[in-house]
């Protein structure tokens, strides 16, 4: 089997509702088998005996009716550089890229379903989708499961709901998330309180790459914290929200920076197309927030002719595994930087 | 290039730190970015586990007996440092102590969210009978006794159907 890891994925589309600043939503479902031990203890027997029950649940014919075909990746298949993508793409987290065992990835031809096997759990479903289609992905995310509960037994218990290995996840096993574009939120500085804010209605809010990492970019994610006690359309209805709620702060925000400050506002977004098209160095940090930049100018036509898709897809492909992978070597820091600003200067004027 | 929190040593860390949507870069050396590290060396795993030891005074009860999971054999302890527990037993087994945290960072200690088909037992079909029974009085209120009746000779027949297979979950 080959995995094909430089194709597109389906959320990078850049097309639906709110696609000016929610660049994508997910559901990330939480189950584990019955009568096992969570991968944390268990052995290498074990995690081979969930992969091989898996691997036979996604070829039953009700799961392809469900959701098409799906296939099984192992990770110890995959060279350190191939897992990398993975991280890139947010199809797996970095944590199962590091991890020894038998692990692996099981993936939908456009992405938009995926499912770690021995992560944290004994699986992890994702749906994946662009713009805000939280709901869309939560029916995606939904049958898949009813197919898979059809083949295996999943831990449940009445008062308790799906038994997850941390019981921050215990119940629905249910994170909602989706990721935004806050540009004039954090050029004007209200990104801190709003961001704040959110806490108070049990909303977390993380970088790009999820827990832990900084926000490159002014991307955000916010996701549900709570996971017991709610139904799971209460979860997807308050996080589709507060997303919305933030879309509004966004194009406000956006609208009075063009107002007050229109010339210095379009000349940063020209300025960033510039070196974005004529640079010869560039670091994916810089590249990050000139291409936040760009993404400004798009949403406020300022900048007409670019595509969003491409500038969803360079937001992968300038990440250092993803770099490394289209040029066939592993290349060093400064080499990268170059081969970056070369790749992004060709798709950003090619046409 | 020189440290710039201690303007000695030199810098071989790179930080950045975003304060309120502000950012600094800071290069540092290794002794200065490990005396500014546990700010930056959260592990949320051990944070839930250290809501534990959190108590708020009033509720000085017996310690719990069972410690350990006769499943998998984690012990409290076990699960105290890592905050993950070793099987879905674990949730019985430690239930004593486990469920007070569980309504602590959830709020609840209910699931009230979807039920699987098999795994739930009869939970789904107890779910339907309740909701049922909402409609039902809701038909009452507006009269529609016709449409009531089939609601009603439903949930007794969905209630037969529970009372056969027992109180089995």
């Amino acid at each position: 089997m080959s995995l094909n890891l430089e194709r597109s994925s389906k959320w990078m589309e850049g097309s639906g509702p709110q696609a000016d600043i929610v660049i994508s939503s997910r559901i990330r479902l939480a189950r584990n088998l019955k009568g096992m031990p969570f991968p944390n203890l268990m052995n290498e027997s074990q995690e081979a005996k969930v992969i091989r029950q898996v691997s036979q649940a996604i070829r039953s014919p009700m799961l392809f009716q469900a959701v098409g075909e799906l296939q099984l990746q192992p990770l110890r298949e995959l060279s350190p550089l191939e897992r990398l993508i993975l991280v890139e793409k947010h199809l797996i987290s970095p944590d199962l890229a590091e991890a020894e065992g038998n692990k692996a990835v099981i993936l939908r031809d456009d992405e938009a379903v995926s499912i770690m096997v021995n992560e944290e759990d004994h699986l992890r479903l994702q749906c994946l989708l662009p713009a805000l289609m939280l709901h869309e992905a939560w029916r995606l995310a939904d049958a898949t499961d009813d197919a898979l509960e059809n083949e295996l037994d999943f831990a449940f218990d009445q008062e308790r709901g799906y038994l997850t290995a941390c019981p921050t996840n215990v119940g629905t096993g249910l994170r909602a998330s989706a990721m935004l574009h806050l540009p004039a939120l954090v050029l004007t500085k209200q990104a801190g309180p709003v961001l704040a804010a959110l806490a108070k209605v049990g909303v977390a809010v993380r970088g790009l790459y999820g827990e832990g990492t900084e926000a490159q970019g002014n991307i955000f994610q916010v996701s549900n914290q709570i996971t017991l006690g709610r139904t799971e359309e209460e979860i997807i209805n308050n996080l589709s929200a507060v997303t919305v709620q933030l879309a509004d702060q966004e194009r406000e925000a956006r609208q009075l920076v063009h107002r007050q400050n229109r010339w210095q506002l379009e000349d940063r977004v020209g300025r960033a197309y510039g070196v974005l098209t004529n640079a010869r160095i560039l670091s994916s940090q810089e590249a990050l927030q000139l291409l936040s930049d760009v993404r400004l100018g798009v949403e406020l036509k300022i900048l007409c002719d670019l595509d969003q898709r491409l500038l969803n897809q360079l937001m992968i492909r300038i990440q250092p595994a993803y770099l490394q992978l289209a040029t066939g070597k592993e290349m060093t820091s400064f080499e990268r930087d170059v081969r970056r600003a070369t790749m992004v200067r060709e798709l950003l004027t090619e046409k | 290039m020189l440290c710039e929190r201690c303007h000695e040593r030199s810098a071989s860390v790179h930080v950045t730190r975003i304060i309120n949507g502000d950012k600094t870069e800071l290069y540092l050396c290794q002794e200065c970015a490990r005396e500014i590290q546990p700010q930056l060396n959260f592990s949320i795993p051990k944070f839930l586990a250290g809501l534990l030891d959190y108590d708020p005074g009033l509720e000085v009860k017996a310690a719990p007996k069972v410690e350990h999971c006769r499943e998998c054999g984690l012990t409290y302890e076990q699960f105290h440092q890592t905050g993950r527990l070793g099987c879905p037993d674990c949730y019985h087994y430690l239930a004593p102590r486990l469920d007070p945290l569980i309504r602590r960072i959830q709020g609840s200690s209910h699931h009230r969210g979807k039920v699987p088909r098999r795994a739930g037992g009869n939970l789904r079909v107890r779910r339907e009978i309740e909701s049922l029974r909402a409609q039902l009085q809701q038909l009452v209120a507006q009269e529609e006794f016709e449409k009531a009746a089939q609601i009603r000779d439903r949930i007794r027949n969905m209630e037969g159907r529970l009372g056969e297979q027992g109180v089995q979950s």
